[in-house]
């Protein structure tokens, strides 16, 4: 689909090609001084938890528990393998059953499959919402006449680009437009790309995205939101630590077409962040969303982060920059026009 | 409406190309010094530490230079679209900040950054092959690269704590960059930003940069670089309120020698002062695709 896409297949080669360096060169870099305890969170030198390092939120877990599975929201081990099976069946894999269309998309997709994506979470939960209890989003409230026309124009522009005929750049969304990407909170697992790389200094913590290069400046210091007349793509942020807990409340959202996720409200969207260290390879995240203008009720989901290999890294995830996808979106739709294929 | 823009900003874009032309002419006649040894700027001042005895750079900086619009001394200048943009588009001027004046262009360089300079507000992204040919990448809203990050009239965060990376963070696009202190592997592939690597030379913070992609440029002057771009930085604690920023620049497809650039970084004094956004690609779509969309009546 992109060319931006084969450096991140070089990289992957080259990221295994490194590991396999270390591991010939027969260095051990584990320290050998692990934590006795888990409750023994590791300390910054100015006495905050620390966080650093590079996460990666890869699973198969479904956000919402599907159907398929009934009420059950933890499996047993046998279930869970059958579980797994089924979710990395259905996750646009390399098959044959589709027609030629839709199989050419699926082994490209298979390209760039990010192989933690097709685990799982070490709980087996059927879903990343733990609340409500059922594992769903909660019921929609009725929307607003602007909003409710909103989300109808933005589910035909969608038809359009999915049909290969859209007619304009904003007919695409915004991760297609290289506008934000996963760094949009809440942060959720996708396809690839899904590392954190997590960097504290003394009243801050940054968390930066892969996708795409937004480092997320997280104030400690208790100072205020910015003025409510201040929106931003990706909110504004503010932390606190709650024992070993890193909190963090996002705010002044912009309005525009998907600039808050799921184009809930953005004047009561309320989004509550935990990044809880559960041991020296994992962090808990855990977010909450209460929006009375959207959902019913609040909800919750919980994600494990998985620290990635030391000598893994991340690397620049440029999107714009050669985003070709757009002219060829756009370019193709007025060939197919032209040749009478509008339908 | 938008063919008679067109056709104006051709119009502009060479009359000031060729503003520029004379001015071009002039400075190459002028003489070149060679960079003076590399030394950190002289300072008296004990910076504040963090736990690990290295000089504590963390804060919000920012460049006062010009240098965004060209590297090297310019005067005052008209904008590409003054038939619309008036004094709205237009440039200050600013002292060179390249030592000795001059950036040591190889003859054949010194012609592209002027073709550079002459096609700066235009774009073609009718073919991939043409995508990157033309064009300041900073009008496109492309990631800046190095130096070119540090000197853009936006601040940037350095975030610098007891791990193995320094992180920093711009406001401008979006960009981070990753510092990752003594480390050994090379860059595995060409990036906007570059890959680097850093170290401290007493209290001195050396950054080395090097994996570019080609398509960076240094200013809207059409200052440029090839693949092989080399960048050693130095940032150097002189007061609580400003660091020395230093980079010595290294490329032999482009330049006849390595060449040097200094200009300080302030501390951004505001109360609850932070990085706010300026995600530049929705400033951008218009120009690049507009042309794309279904027209009425097609």
């Amino acid at each position: 689909m992109t060319y931006r896409f084969s450096v991140r297949l070089l990289l992957a080669m080259f990221a295994i090609a490194l590991m396999s360096i270390v591991t010939a060169s027969g260095q051990a870099p584990k320290k050998a001084a692990a934590p006795a305890a888990k409750t023994s969170v590791p300390k910054t030198p100015w006495g905050d938890p620390d966080l650093q390092g590079v996460w990666n939120d890869a699973t198969s877990t479904p956000l919402q528990r599907p159907g398929t599975v009934g009420a059950k929201d933890v499996l047993t081990d046998e279930e869970a393998e059958e579980f797994q099976q089924q979710l990395a069946f259905d996750l646009s894999r390399d098959r044959r059953d589709g027609g030629a269309a839709t199989d050419v998309n699926r082994a490209y997709n298979e390209h760039w499959m990010d192989s933690r994506r097709l685990k799982i979470t070490a709980d087996r939960r059927t879903s990343l919402i733990v609340d409500p209890p059922d594992g769903r989003m909660p019921p929609l409230v009725p929307l607003s006449p602007e909003r409710e026309k909103a989300r109808v124009a933005r589910g035909a522009a969608n038809a359009r680009f999915n049909a290969g005929l859209p007619d304009h750049y904003l007919d695409m969304s915004l991760p297609v437009r290289c506008i934000i990407r996963t760094d949009l909170v809440p942060y959720l697992p996708t396809i690839y790309n899904n590392d954190f790389q997590i960097v504290q200094s003394p009243g801050y913590v940054v968390i930066a995205p892969e996708m795409t290069h937004s480092a997320r400046v997280i104030p400690l210091d208790g100072r205020p939101h910015l003025n409510k007349n201040l929106k931003q793509w990706l909110g504004d942020s503010r932390g606190h630590w709650e024992g070993n807990t890193l909190v963090v409340e996002t705010t002044n959202f912009r309005a525009d077409d998907g600039g808050v996720f799921q184009n809930a409200n953005p004047e009561t969207f309320h989004i509550t962040e935990r990044f809880s260290r559960v041991d020296a390879k994992t962090i808990n995240y855990e977010f909450r969303i209460e929006d009375e203008k959207t959902w019913t009720k609040p909800w919750t989901a919980v994600i494990p982060w998985t620290k990635i290999d030391p000598e893994e890294q991340m690397y620049e995830y440029a999107c714009h920059e050669d985003n070709y996808d757009i002219v060829h979106f756009l370019s193709g739709a007025r060939a197919r026009e032209k040749r009478g294929e509008t339908k | 409406m938008r063919k008679n823009f067109r056709v104006s900003i051709t119009v502009i874009v060479v009359a000031v190309a060729i503003a520029t032309f004379s001015l071009a002419v002039i400075s190459i006649t002028g003489q070149q010094r060679a960079p003076a040894a590399q030394a950190s700027p002289s300072t008296a001042y004990r910076p504040k530490r963090m736990a690990d005895g290295h000089p504590d750079l963390n804060g919000i900086w920012q460049a006062m230079v010009t240098a965004n619009w060209d590297l090297q001394d310019h005067d005052a200048q008209a904008g590409p679209h003054p038939e619309i943009m008036g004094a709205y588009g237009a440039g200050p001027a600013g002292q060179s900040i390249v030592e000795g004046g001059e950036i040591p262009y190889q003859a054949w360089a010194l012609q592209k950054k002027k073709q550079n300079f002459e096609k700066r507000a235009m774009v073609d992204v009718s073919n991939d092959k043409k995508w990157h040919e033309i064009g300041d990448p900073e009008i496109k809203c492309y990631m800046p690269g190095v130096p070119r990050i540090t000197y853009m009239p936006f601040p940037f965060q350095i975030v610098q704590g007891s791990g193995s990376a320094i992180l920093m963070a711009y406001e401008f696009a979006s960009a981070t960059r990753i510092v990752r202190m003594n480390y050994k592997q090379e860059a595995p592939t060409p990036s906007w930003m570059g890959w680097s690597r850093g170290r401290w030379e007493g209290d001195t913070l050396v950054v080395d940069v090097s994996g570019f992609r080609e398509e960076t440029w240094f200013d809207r002057a059409g200052d440029f670089h090839s693949d092989e771009l080399h960048v050693i930085e130095r940032y150097t604690a002189m007061s609580p309120y400003h660091l020395m920023y230093e980079a010595t620049i290294e490329d032999p497809k482009v330049y006849t020698r390595p060449w040097k650039i200094s200009f300080p970084l302030y501390r951004r004094m505001e109360k609850n002062i932070q990085l706010l956004e300026f995600k530049c690609v929705p400033f951008t779509e218009e120009m690049l695709y507009s042309r794309f969309n279904k027209k009425a009546g097609n």
